[in-house]
């Protein structure tokens, strides 16, 4: 029993010890080391308006319809794209309400964009993230979204797509992940211009 | 699959081939006492000044008994320390959303799942966890948890490398000489160079973005609304992901976990993460090998995890791609894959190569949701959590786990050829033998008796967010999630209730500190006994021959235990889908 109170004690005091280490000075360290050296990406890769304010950040997507911007992906976090509560809609492959959503994505997406009732939509455009907070969109759905908005906006489609480029990534390093269009950056683009 | 993601499979597995050797080496000087490492000048005087703080002789050996005293004293405070932070978290500093206490079982069950290296989570992250309970009460256990899984591994390989030895070394020295010199110097690095591409890691409260375009909402009354505003997650999130997965630790810290674009921003992250998760686990088998000195014997185990772990990626990967007939039917693009619940950024191969790394090892962060995996898809997570967590497997749990196997298998060769087994010298008698059927019945025992409770009980069904035979592959996930520690979800199952937070918490102590017990019992007996040196017929346990055995051993007496749940679940779903039945 002795023995066992002493170790009660040491462990209390290494699990003191090693909380001033791990998640005091570890965490502050990182801090500081990030405010310094990247400090833009360390509090959140925000994106500010002419006046400074707060508009979104570059990673994480925003709501967008109509036919003057780009749409996002469809999100099942809160009621869309909602930053404080991230989640998929975690319905499996066999879903009646999954097999539902989809069917109307198929539908909109394909009459905003004025598409044949049979041809194949890009996948990325009418299923759910992971996270529900996805910025980005493949550039296949960026392509077709560009005829509608080109119209809507009025622009030539050569400048439309200079705009794409400039918001679109290729794979990190040209190896890793899959090339992508960040959806606020390039609506955001639009209405600067 | 496409001939760029070949190239990236491939550069995965070479750099994790190239980092075994390296960090192994370093880590037989870390869990040396007195090891010699590059950084004894800078974390010497740190580590001298904690073992004179908390009066902790580093030499003196402990035997089996008191080394499991030791770990389990350490583990109740920390558990009661996590347990308080949470349930009172209001009355913490560092809260700056005032986020609310959570309840007497969501606070055990959270405290539970940190301990146990576990990382279920009954709860959404950014919506119940101040910076307070994130950074102190969380993270502390992601490095702590981490360290006493790698140092029970200790006591493994140091019982199978000495002869006729009483002791098996110190738990303290142990916790702290891995927690300083392993992961705390990797993850200051490696955490900062997750803020570069993009992690934050500030103290500020939540931002408030004015949105571009106002959105419309059906808000509870069921009248839309105008949303103007976007609440964006702040707080110390790069130094907690960093552990969270050199640590195989896998608690998010944002409900989506590594799917969340502050957790896991590029693709190039994502390599980095996946990397380390696989990291150390790998290393330890070369620090096994040198320290049984028998190197082959290392890379023979690495193999045969390596060779398990090929074959879940590309199952997984093919099932992705392949994607889902019915929702090909109405329109989606068949060369897409299925995207459902999956980032634009990683693709249906990094998420597919995610899921299988993070099952193999113990790990548990998702970079996408593996609820919405095709039934063949999300088989594999399953299926490789119910193998016990031994292909590379968590930080110390999957080298201790895997050995149990190796020693079955040379048990079983013993048999075939009709003399005693033996095991590096070691003659494996009926106790050791005892102890490693033990703990494969009682884990199995522990995930198919539970999942059935559950699935014939009111409680059990609530929570289902799918019906049918996804329903039941939802528990069964969660259920083998805890028991093997992972910490993964079919993310779809509401398990935020009292009854499936306390039977979740007994899944996770039982996969943890029985399994532990019986481990050190075995450490401390092996380490008693004599070495025998080889004769012509001993059996060789390294080789091709030798790596075939251990698969199968892993294939057949572990995972064969599951098969009939697994035809219940996955498998039926698998055909109803192809004939595209919907629930």
């Amino acid at each position: 029993m002795k023995k066992i109170l002493k170790e009660l004690a040491i462990s209390l005091k290494v699990t003191l010890g090693l909380l001033l280490v791990c998640s005091g000075l570890y965490p502050l360290l990182v801090w500081a080391g990030g405010q310094l050296l990247f400090p833009k990406q360390a509090n959140g890769s925000l994106v500010y308006d002419a006046n400074g304010g707060v508009v979104g950040s570059e990673l994480i997507g925003q709501a967008f319809v109509g036919d003057r911007y780009f749409h996002p992906r469809p999100s099942a976090a809160g009621k869309g794209y909602d930053a404080a509560s991230s989640s998929g809609s975690n319905l499996g492959p066999t879903s009646q309400s999954l097999h539902d959503n989809i069917a109307a994505n198929v539908k909109s997406y394909r009459e905003e964009n004025g598409l044949d009732a049979n041809s194949e939509v890009p996948a990325d455009a009418v299923t759910a993230s992971g996270s529900g907070l996805d910025p980005h969109i493949s550039p296949e759905n960026a392509t077709i979204q560009a005829r509608r908005v080109a119209k809507a906006r009025n622009i030539p489609m050569e400048e439309l797509r200079v705009l794409i480029d400039k918001a679109t990534d290729g794979p990190d390093l040209g190896m890793f992940g899959e090339a992508r269009v960040n959806v606020l950056v390039l609506n955001l683009e639009l209405d600067r211009r | 699959m496409r001939g760029h993601d070949w190239l990236q499979l491939m550069l995965f597995v070479g750099t994790l081939l190239l980092v075994t050797k390296p960090l192994g080496l370093y880590l037989q000087q870390v869990i040396t006492p007195n090891g010699k490492t590059f950084l004894d000048r800078i974390i010497g005087p740190l580590e001298r000044l904690t073992y004179r703080c908390c009066g902790i002789d580093p030499l003196r050996e402990q035997g089996r008994r008191e080394y499991g005293i030791s770990l389990l004293a350490f583990s109740l405070i920390g558990l009661a320390f996590t347990f308080a932070c949470l349930r009172w978290q209001s009355h913490l500093p560092l809260n700056p959303q005032g986020l609310p206490d959570l309840t007497t079982d969501l606070a055990f069950n959270t405290a539970v799942s940190f301990l146990t290296n576990t990382n279920w989570q009954s709860y959404g992250g950014e919506s119940t966890m101040s910076y307070f309970s994130q950074m102190v009460a969380l993270a502390s256990h992601n490095f702590t948890s981490a360290a006493a899984g790698i140092a029970v591994a200790a006591t493994l390989i140091r019982g199978l490398s000495r002869a006729s030895s009483q002791t098996l070394g110190n738990f303290w020295t142990d916790l702290v000489r891995v927690t300083y010199y392993v992961l705390l110097p990797i993850c200051v690095v490696y955490a900062l160079f997750l803020v570069g591409q993009g992690i934050p890691q500030n103290f500020k409260p939540y931002d408030t973005a004015q949105l571009v375009q106002a959105q419309m909402v059906t808000g509870t009354d069921n009248k839309s609304q105008e949303l103007k505003e976007q609440s964006i997650v702040q707080g110390p999130i790069a130094s907690q992901i960093a552990i969270k997965m050199l640590g195989t630790n896998g608690g998010g810290y944002a409900n989506a976990n590594a799917a969340h674009p502050y957790e896991n921003p590029t693709p190039l992250s994502n390599f980095f993460q996946m990397l380390s998760i696989f990291a150390i686990p790998a290393a330890l088998t070369y620090t096994f090998g040198r320290m049984v000195r028998n190197q082959k014997h290392g890379w023979t185990v690495w193999a045969a995890m390596f060779t398990l772990f090929i074959a879940g990626v590309l199952v997984c990967w093919r099932a992705e791609s392949a994607g889902n007939p019915i929702h090909q039917h109405l329109g989606v693009a068949i060369s897409d894959g299925n995207m459902e619940g999956k980032e634009t950024r990683f693709g249906i191969f990094n998420s597919a190569l995610f899921a299988t790394v993070t099952t193999d090892a113990s790990c548990g962060a998702v970079n996408a949701m593996h609820d919405s995996f095709t039934p063949l898809g999300g088989l594999i997570p399953l299926f490789n959590m119910q193998t016990g967590e031994v292909i590379f497997g968590g930080v110390g749990a999957g080298l201790y786990g895997m050995l149990i196997y190796v020693i079955l298998a040379v048990f079983i060769a013993g048999l075939m050829v009709g003399r005693t087994p033996e095991y590096l010298g070691k003659k494996i008698e009926s106790f050791d033998v005892k102890m490693c059927v033990m703990i494969l019945t009682v884990l199995a025992i522990c995930i198919l008796g539970l999942t059935a409770w559950a699935g014939v009980s009111k409680w059990g069904l609530a929570g289902l967010n799918n019906q049918g035979p996804h329903g039941f592959s939802e528990i069964l996930y969660a259920y083998s999630s805890c028991v093997g520690n992972n910490g993964s979800a079919f993310a779809g199952l509401t398990a935020n209730t009292p009854w499936y937070n306390y039977t979740l918490s007994l899944a996770m102590l039982v996969g943890r500190f029985f399994m532990i017990a019986l481990i050190l019992a075995m450490a401390g007996n092996l380490g008693a006994k004599k070495i025998l040196p080889s004769s012509a017929g001993t059996l060789q346990v390294h080789g091709i021959t030798f790596t075939i055995l251990i698969v199968g051993s892993v294939v057949l007496i572990g995972a064969l235990t599951f098969v009939p749940v697994l035809v219940l679940g996955p498998v039926v779903e698998h055909f109803l889908m192809t004939a595209g039945k919907l629930f």
